[in-house]
């Protein structure tokens, strides 16, 4: 039970950094990152909270692979569009937040 | 169950042959994937209309083991929907998504995406189960996202990337409810999650899915990427996202509301929904009264449209369920849904024709299009009949049911907002027609061929019929409808 | 056969109007054809329908919607009255709009709507249920917003938009009274009056109001009128139609429909809300004529009358008694029968002679004597002057006063013929007294123009004259009566 904990609690932490960034930071790429960590802490949240009893279950291991594969496509799919943004505008921000630091 | 599968395969296959082939053989491919897969979605519904839901089991394996696949009305009816628009806009880009016409990357970038997206789209309305939904959900929004990027301009993506990161924001918030569920319940199935045991969990899951699947549904007040999104993309491309993007959230919302766990709908959750819905309507048809742009216009009309979506939610949701008015209201969602989506895919495939005459979708350069293409300008006009749900179009059926319910369940203030949408829909249409029809202008505009103009007037068409056939869809949606949205005595 | 024949009927105006949509502009001979052919034919089912319901039949079709939304066509006599006034008109209209527009452009747009707005009222007329009526009415409005823009230029857009301001809230105050009221009793049919004992009397007094506010946009009702005087900007034709059967009527119809066919004229009564209605619509009366008697364009004078002659249709729907009710059904047909005479020659007087405004009247008798004799007939016949269609009309009206026990209308019934007389009656003495000034122009050398007035004019002489005859519109209106709504 303490082991599960630290990775429930791991993954919780992950999320909560996550949303930092994503709210706290400007540039693109590192939004891109804060992504991942909220997915990521998510995915191990999952595979802790979900072991039942004493034989793992299959399940969330599947689901799991899964979701890193789609927040794999995800994220490259943004950073094609940072680099497309720096270079149609010149910069890794968006135009409406462009005075902010 | 064959028709089922050919749904959701077709389009994906048709994805790879369109990056995968020579150029010079992808239109005839193209062309195959559209109609095959049209023809196996009016079989789906055939198969649905005749014999009740349609149901698969992936492999084999039945829940929890296995994922579930099902057609029910609701399902089969998107599907449908879905295939309608497809095969328009698929009409429509063809002439229009030329590497002459679009520049060459999104000539080609454009069908493989679309393919993609309908893919992913039937993948969402056929799924019973909730991390499959996921999976569906976010396809859709990189295929979206990335058809919204296509033109290459910078404001496209800037929009882009504005609609990339709410989407992911949502997609998150929606994994975490899966994550929750699962953990507390051990099945995402939703029929099994259904017949739970009651958890101290649901309630937090249930509303952070919730709250993700609004912010890709673009409900008020988390509405703000779709606008810039829908009108700097082409305008085929603008015509899928409108018509059929947002509706695929809002079905997965149905399904959570009314199939997966409607005893969780409280009154002020529901009445909530009800709140956002109707200052979408109102703030979303204030927003497209004052844009100078057609295709702004009709993108906030769009985030005015979604919002009589979620009137449902008050009128039918609840474990109150069961009462005389809940059908009435849940079809009349639907019929919004269905009627808007071909409304909506006819406006902004008019609207492209509009642009590609006059080379500018500001209203001043429509001015007089009218006589230069009489059937777009009434396709158009068709199509802002059903938006101002005028009679005798799917609109209006749409929107004399949820009128209706909302008279029945004495919560008339929906009625009222309804009302008020409908006259400033009428308002923010009324603009462009008056430009189209002008007198004067339209001099030296570039013509467009009848058989491109006819694409806009067929699927407006639709929209109009839908109303004058109602029985016969409204008969079709009650298949295999949630006990929750039951008629009660 | 019984299910088929209000189809066929509505049938013969939506084919024509689907076909002619798509016309090209250059084949005039075919569309005039079409046009025409589907004029008669449906003037010929109509003739056939009104020897059987005289005979006591009745003929009913329903196409069945959503649960709740039936389309419920139904001939009986009240619904073959204003069926046959719009079949009569349309054909006469068209031969009148072929002669109007000769060749100028948009033709195949503006025959084309011009059959859908009158299959809207022929629909309209028929209509079983409200929902029914709701639909059609709607497709009225959709389908007049391009014949008033038709002409394209600043003041048709601008009545254009002003009739939509108007007619757009109407339809949703209409559909609110529809739905609130279904919601207490379930689908409502004319047939049957529905059980309102679910609603108490200040919801039924609310219901009404949002009703009348409804129809009475169309019925251009003071102060719901402002959009009718603004849409004489649109082609002769158009306001000869609009005036004299397809908008007001629609809106006058409703009236007579939401008094006697959905609440019933004992619960209107019951309710108090008789009177004031009859009040409003006398003050529409003097309204109308005090601002007819301002105007110095021909076409807004005739607008303006329009909306105080309409009223006498509300006032004897208002007034709830059989005289009363005689008196608003026979005066549906006669104001349409005087009104399109008055407004195809004032069409005339502009295309001929190029007369807009009423000092341009001035001798003209002289040289458009058909013309002249016709709007003459016309305007005496709005007078009342015995024995024209009017003043059998006002006789009825009058009856049904002293009948309901409100002899102050016969006050208002006649300070109205003597506006009338003051507002016509100078036109009268342009055109046969004054002399014409000396760069005046003019002709009627356009047998084909000139004769639809003719007849109109001829048949408002003859409706008034022979009203004791066995076919006129008086006996119909008897009939109707006795037939439904005597106890």
């Amino acid at each position: 039970m303490a082991a599960l904990s630290i990775y429930a609690l791991t993954g919780a932490a992950l999320v909560g950094l996550g949303f930092f960034g994503l709210l706290a930071a400007r540039h693109l790429l590192r939004r891109v990152v804060a992504f991942n960590l909220i997915g990521s802490g998510l995915f191990l949240y999952f595979g802790a909270a979900a072991t039942r009893g004493a034989a793992p279950d299959p399940v969330p291991q599947a689901l799991i692979i899964t979701g890193i594969v789609v927040a794999l496509a995800a994220s490259a799919l943004a950073v094609a569009l940072v680099v497309a943004q720096v270079r149609a505008a010149g910069r890794a921000t968006l135009p409406e937040e462009e005075d902010a630091p | 169950m064959s028709a089922l599968l050919a749904c959701l395969v077709l389009p994906l296959l048709g994805a790879l042959a369109a990056v995968a082939l020579p150029r010079r053989a992808v239109a005839a491919v193209l062309a195959g994937v559209v109609a095959l897969t049209l023809v196996a979605a009016v079989g789906l519904a055939v198969a649905v209309h005749s014999g009740g839901v349609v149901r698969l089991a992936l492999g084999g394996w039945s829940p929890p083991l296995g994922i579930a696949l099902a057609a029910d009305g609701l399902g089969a009816a998107f599907v449908l929907l879905t295939a309608l628009v497809m095969a328009g806009v698929a009409a429509a880009a063809r002439d229009e998504m030329t590497p002459q016409g679009a520049g060459p990357r999104a000539a080609f970038g454009f069908w493989p995406l679309m393919l993609l997206l309908w893919g992913a789209l039937n993948a969402v309305f056929l799924s019973r189960d909730l991390f499959n939904l996921y999976v569906g959900i976010e396809l859709l929004t990189l295929a979206a996202v990335a058809l919204v990027a296509i033109g290459g301009r910078a404001e496209a993506i800037a929009a882009a990337m504005r609609y990339l990161i709410f989407a992911l924001a949502g997609s998150l918030l929606y994994l975490a409810g899966v994550v929750l569920i699962y953990g507390a319940h051990g099945t995402l199935d939703i029929d099994l999650v259904a017949a739970r045991d009651a958890a101290a969990p649901d309630g937090l899951a249930l509303a952070l899915m919730t709250a993700g699947l609004l912010v890709k549904t673009a409900l008020f007040p988390f509405h703000v990427w779709l606008p810039p999104a829908h009108a700097s993309a082409p305008a085929p491309a603008s015509a899928l996202l409108s018509a059929l993007v947002p509706k695929a959230s809002f079905v997965i919302l149905l399904r959570l509301w009314f199939e997966a766990m409607p005893d969780l709908g409280t009154d002020r959750a529901l009445l909530l929904l009800g709140v956002l819905g109707a200052a979408a309507i109102l703030w979303g048809s204030l927003r497209a009264l004052v844009q100078a742009r057609l295709k702004l216009i009709v993108a906030y009309s769009t985030v005015a449209q979604l919002g009589y979506l979620f009137l449902v939610f008050p009128l039918a949701g609840g474990a109150a369920g069961a009462q005389p008015w809940t059908a009435g209201a849940w079809t009349g969602a639907i019929f919004q849904a269905l009627s808007h989506g071909l409304a909506k895919a006819a406006m902004f495939l008019a609207a492209g024709l509009f642009m590609a005459a006059a080379g500018s979708d500001r209203l001043g350069a429509l001015r007089g299009l009218a006589r230069v293409m009489p059937m777009t300008a009434f396709a158009f006009a068709l199509a802002s009949v059903t938006l101002i749900s005028l009679p005798p179009s799917g609109g209006f059926t749409a929107k004399y049911l949820l009128m209706t319910s909302s008279f029945a369940a004495g919560q008339w203030i929906w009625a009222l907002v309804m009302t008020l949408g409908g006259l400033l829909t009428a308002g923010y249409l009324y603009r462009p027609m008056a430009a189209l029809f002008a007198r004067e202008g339209g001099e030296g505009v570039q013509t467009v061929a009848r058989a491109r103009q006819a694409v806009p007037l067929v699927l407006a068409g639709l929209a109009i019929l839908l109303g004058i056939l109602s029985a016969a869809p409204f008969d079709f949606l009650q298949i295999g409808r949630p006990e929750a949205a039951e008629e009660g005595p | 056969m019984s299910a088929l024949l209000p189809v066929l009927i509505l049938a013969t105006s939506l084919i024509t109007a689907a076909i002619t949509f798509f016309l090209p502009e250059a084949s005039r001979v075919l569309r005039n054809a079409l046009n025409l052919g589907g004029a008669v034919l449906k003037l010929g089912l109509i003739v056939a329908m009104l020897v059987a319901v005289a005979g006591g039949a009745v003929y009913e079709a329903s196409l069945p919607l959503a649960p709740g939304l039936v389309l419920l066509l139904r001939v009986d006599a009240i619904a073959l009255l204003f069926v046959s006034l719009s079949g009569t008109l349309w054909l006469l209209t068209t031969v009148y709009a072929i002669a109007y527009f000769g060749t100028k452009a948009h033709q195949s747009r503006f025959f084309g709507f011009f059959s859908l707005c009158v299959a809207a009222t022929t629909g309209l007329a028929m209509s079983g249920s409200l929902i029914s009526f709701f639909l059609f009415f709607e497709l009225l409005t959709l389908s007049t917003w391009p014949l008033v823009a038709h002409k394209q230029d600043g003041a048709s857009l601008r009545a254009a938009r002003s009739y939509l301001l108007f007619a757009l809230p109407g339809s949703a105050a209409l559909l609110w009274a529809i739905i609130w009221l279904e919601s207490a009793t379930g689908p409502v049919l004319f047939t049957e009056p529905p059980d309102l004992s679910g609603l108490d009397p200040w919801e039924l007094r609310a219901i009404f109001a949002l009703f009348i506010l409804g129809v009475g946009v169309k019925a251009a009702l003071v102060p719901l009128h402002g959009w009718l005087p603004a849409a004489m900007a649109a082609p002769a034709p158009v306001s000869a139609l609009l005036h004299a059967v397809a908008v007001v009527k629609a809106g006058a119809f409703g009236v007579i429909r939401v008094i006697y066919d959905v609440f019933g004229p004992q619960t209107v009564a019951a309710l108090g809300v008789g009177v004031p209605l009859a009040a409003l619509a006398s003050l529409t009366i003097v309204w109308g004529s005090i601002r007819a008697l301002q105007q110095d364009e021909i076409k807004k004078r005739l607008a303006f009358s329009t909306v105080s002659q309409v009223s006498y249709i509300v006032l004897g729907a208002a007034l709830a008694g059989p005289y009363a009710m005689i008196g608003a059904l026979v005066h549906l047909v006669h104001q349409g029968l005087m009104k399109i005479t008055l407004f195809f020659c004032a069409g005339i007087y502009d295309e001929r002679a190029g007369v807009k405004r009423i000092e341009g009247l001035n001798g003209l008798g002289a040289r458009m004597p058909w013309t002249s004799a016709c709007f003459s007939l016309g305007a005496l016949g709005m007078i009342g002057l015995p024995p024209m269609a009017g003043f059998v009309s006002k006789v009825y009206l009058g009856l049904g006063a002293l009948e309901a026990g409100a002899p102050w209308v016969l006050g208002v019934l006649a300070a109205s013929t003597l506006l009338n007389a003051a507002y016509f009656l100078p036109l009268l003495y342009r055109l046969w007294f004054l002399p014409a000034a000396g760069d005046a122009t003019g002709d009627e050398r356009a047998p084909v123009l000139v004769a639809p007035a003719v007849v109109t004019a001829a048949a408002s002489l003859g409706v008034g004259a022979l009203a004791a005859s066995a076919v006129s519109p008086l006996r119909w209106a008897e009939l109707i009566i006795t037939r439904g709504y005597l106890p």
